[in-house]
């Protein structure tokens, strides 16, 4: 029923997105930059007029930042609204605008879903704003991610460039070496195996961000995405360079056959018995909460490489505010977005262990020199920093990803349970996507 | 609804022949009743309990540990630390106490809910079995039509119409819906048609009692039985709603405790969230131990509601 009345929102969406995007024909690429129609002292003044804010967001440490927001801004009453986890929201966030009803004046967007909303002109453009300016005030995948048709959708809020955490106590255990390419992850799974049979490399049972990131890690650019029109590929080199290092550790079972976020994978987390964990920058807030007796285990290594001697690297979650269009208090909105991801709320965000989408807190002495205790004093934000200035650029999401990604195991999922091999299972994926997005009215090319 | 128990041939003792009708047709008080153990039956009884009582086993023995501890043990024994009641106090107060306004609400549309849909199935049940009106056959199809219909199914169309109307993430968008229960108002009319006997009726009414008298006073003692037994149905299914706030509530300071336990959970799930696994665990025993003190307390006049109508004096 859900999913019915979310195609629904989708197909009206898309007929929009489609009807636009023939009237912006070549505004895809190297597309102007929208003008500043709405001065910074217009947003300033909406700020000290106040008003009633809401806010659909699931992000832990903004509570803090509208507190300090609200002491700021004494006349603006934000209202902060747990709508739901990702998908939940997005179902939700696409209900309220098909209905027209209880759109909320600001919502948290993950970068892969952004392009969804965007697309259909669901959200506002921020150029208006001057958002535009702010190209060096975020690290570049994050930037990268909320631009769309020569606008900007949304302000980067966090960002997830990958890293590999390991459980050091595994590795030293059984004299294993950390990683540094993924044929010696390969080599490492193996080792690891022998040594204790209990024991996987890491875990996967199939996850789209996951897979996404790879490719991305890898240089490939499955989705080229062109106004209205979509080109979905599964074979270029980059997609194979990650499919078959990773059939041989699906094949040689190498992978823990649990969940991301089960609590099985929590225990295995804890108990050594999935040993690295290749994910998001995000993560150690996580770990300290969720895997508290893996305090001093752990530790944080550049991302394994698919080149020896390589430095690339992808994003991998991260989400980013942005305004429903159907608001009508886009200036008081746009004056919290950039308190809580330009300015002051960015500090109050890492200090809640969130990790920034913003260049000078990440290169900031204090934010690189911090050391972690849960990594057992390692100064392990200088690894993500490094991490976050070599995300792979080109890289682009589908407007109709969130469907995507829902479809993702009953396609690819099959090649982790059976028989299928992972090429095939990415090319069913593709074909399902492509069907999706054709009966969406974008025009499909493989 | 009438059918004659009696008729089970197993159930008629050999003595039973010279007895008088009215008793033949009571088990209870046949003499001489043979012993009708099966070992078959009791093992897959047992097994059925088992079956039951082993998700509550393990929900009890979980909330008795910490987040690590749910790790580190085996999971339908006690870990070593007893930290059950330092999870129903984190529980109480992680969040500000969110839990608490969670349970208020629950609390909240179980009473309006619940009770409301109790009140108007006992109106409705009564004054189909007790008054004869055109149309009746029509209510009558309509009303059995309306017990197939899954609410689930009728959620989205509920959602779309109070999202005009401007109800969606207030506490009437559950409340209302929860006030109609076909099933509620179909039991209450069979149950009233053979509870109450239209002879009390016609003497109320010859002595002068109002019919709004008569119902309170006369008929509601009744129908207690019936009555008790459509509330807990009903309040079973409002307290376990999930469906309907789902897609009705978005702001959690109305989540009933469903709603609640789900978002701790998703937590987990979240960057930068915190897992809090045992809170959750320790929430859902919270949760149902008010139904179970309900089917406790009430469980005379449940049974009492089940077997009604299934027997005619």
């Amino acid at each position: 029923m859900n999913k019915t009345l979310t195609r629904r929102g989708l197909l009206q969406g898309s007929a929009v997105a489609a009807a636009l995007a023939l009237s912006l024909t070549g505004c895809g690429g190297g597309a102007p930059t929208a003008q500043q129609t709405v001065s910074s002292s217009a947003v300033e003044e909406a700020l000290q007029k106040g008003g009633k804010l809401t806010v659909w967001a699931w992000e832990p440490t903004l509570k803090k930042v509208v507190e300090g927001f609200e002491a700021k801004y004494p006349n603006v009453d934000v209202e902060l609204v747990n709508a739901g986890t990702g998908n939940d929201q997005y179902t939700a966030l696409q209900n309220a605008i098909s209905a027209g009803s209880g759109v909320p004046d600001v919502a948290q967007i993950e970068y892969y879903a952004l392009p969804q909303f965007s697309l259909a002109k669901s959200v506002t453009d921020l150029s208006q704003f001057g958002a535009s300016e702010l190209k060096d005030t975020f690290t570049p995948g994050p930037w990268a991610s909320v631009q769309a048709a020569g606008g900007v959708y949304g302000l980067p809020m966090d960002s997830g460039p990958m890293a590999l955490f390991y459980n050091k106590e595994v590795f030293d255990k059984h004299g294993i070496a950390v990683p540094k390419t993924w044929d010696e992850f390969l080599e490492a799974g193996r080792a690891l195996k022998k040594a204790d049979p209990n024991a996987y490399i890491a875990n996967d049972t199939g996850d789209a961000g996951f897979t996404t990131s790879m490719i991305w890690q890898a240089g490939g650019k499955p989705y080229k995405v062109e106004g209205s029109n979509v080109t979905v590929n599964f074979s270029d080199e980059g997609s194979s360079k990650f499919t078959e290092t990773w059939q041989k550790l699906i094949d040689e079972k190498l992978l823990a056959p649990v969940g991301s976020w089960s609590d099985e994978w929590y225990k295995g987390l804890g108990s050594g018995t999935i040993a690295t964990l290749p994910i998001g920058a995000w993560m150690p807030g996580n770990l300290s909460s969720g895997v508290a007796e893996g305090e001093g285990k752990w530790r944080a290594a550049p991302l394994p490489q698919w080149e020896e001697g390589g430095k690339s690297s992808s994003e991998n979650g991260g989400s980013s505010l942005a305004i429903p269009a159907a608001g009508s208090q886009a200036a008081l909105a746009y004056g919290f977005l950039e308190y809580s991801n330009v300015d002051d709320g960015v500090k109050t965000r890492i200090d809640g262990g969130s990790f920034p989408a913003t260049a000078k807190e990440i290169s900031s002495p204090e934010f690189l020199n911090a050391e972690f205790k849960y990594f057992g004093g390692q100064q392990a934000n200088k690894v993500f920093a490094e991490s976050a200035q070599n995300v792979v650029q080109g890289w682009s999401y589908l407007p109709f990803q969130v469907y995507a990604n829902s479809i993702f195991n009953d396609t690819v999922g099959q090649a982790y349970v059976s028989d299928t091999k992972l090429t095939d299972g990415l090319a069913s994926w593709q074909k399902a996507t492509v069907k999706y997005g054709s009966e969406q009215g974008f025009t499909l090319k493989e | 609804m009438s059918a004659p128990t009696a008729t089970r041939p197993g159930t008629i003792p050999p003595a039973g022949r010279t007895a008088s009708p009215v008793r033949l047709r009571s088990s209870r008080t046949a003499p001489k009743r043979r012993s009708r153990r099966s070992i078959g039956l009791t093992l897959a009884m047992g097994l059925v309990l088992l079956y039951s009582l082993a998700p509550l086993f393990w929900l009890l023995v979980n909330s008795t540990k910490t987040q690590e501890g749910l790790f580190s043990s085996f999971g339908l024994w006690f870990d070593d630390d007893f930290a059950l009641w330092d999870n129903i106090a984190r529980t109480a107060t992680y969040d500000d106490g969110i839990f608490l306004r969670w349970l208020a609400n629950t609390l909240l549309y179980v009473v309006l809910g619940a009770g409301g849909a109790t009140f108007l199935a006992v109106l409705g049940g009564y004054a189909l079995a007790k008054f004869d009106f055109p149309g009746k056959k029509g209510v009558f199809a309509v009303v059995i039509g309306a017990v197939a219909v899954p609410g689930t199914a009728l959620a989205v169309p509920t959602f779309l119409m109070f999202s005009q109307m401007g109800l969606t993430n207030t506490p009437w968008a559950v409340i209302i819906p929860s006030l109609i229960s076909p099933f509620g108002l179909y039991l209450m009319w069979t149950f009233a048609s053979e509870a109450i006997p239209t002879e009390i009726l016609e003497s109320a009414r010859i002595d002068g009692a109002s019919e709004a008298r008569t119902f309170f006073q006369v008929c509601l003692p009744l129908l207690t039985p019936g009555i008790v037994t459509v509330l807990l149905f009903t309040m079973v299914a409002t307290w376990n709603n999930y469906f309907l706030p789902l897609i009705m509530l978005k702001n959690p300071d109305w989540y009933p405790l469903t709603l609640g336990l789900n978002a701790w959970n998703a937590q987990a799930a979240t960057a930068g969230g915190e897992a809090i696994f045992n809170l959750v665990i320790t929430g859902s025993l919270l949760t149902i131990l008010p139904l179970i003190a309900a089917f406790l307390l009430l469980q005379r006049y449940w049974q009492s509601g089940l077997s009604a109508g299934s027997v005619k004096e």
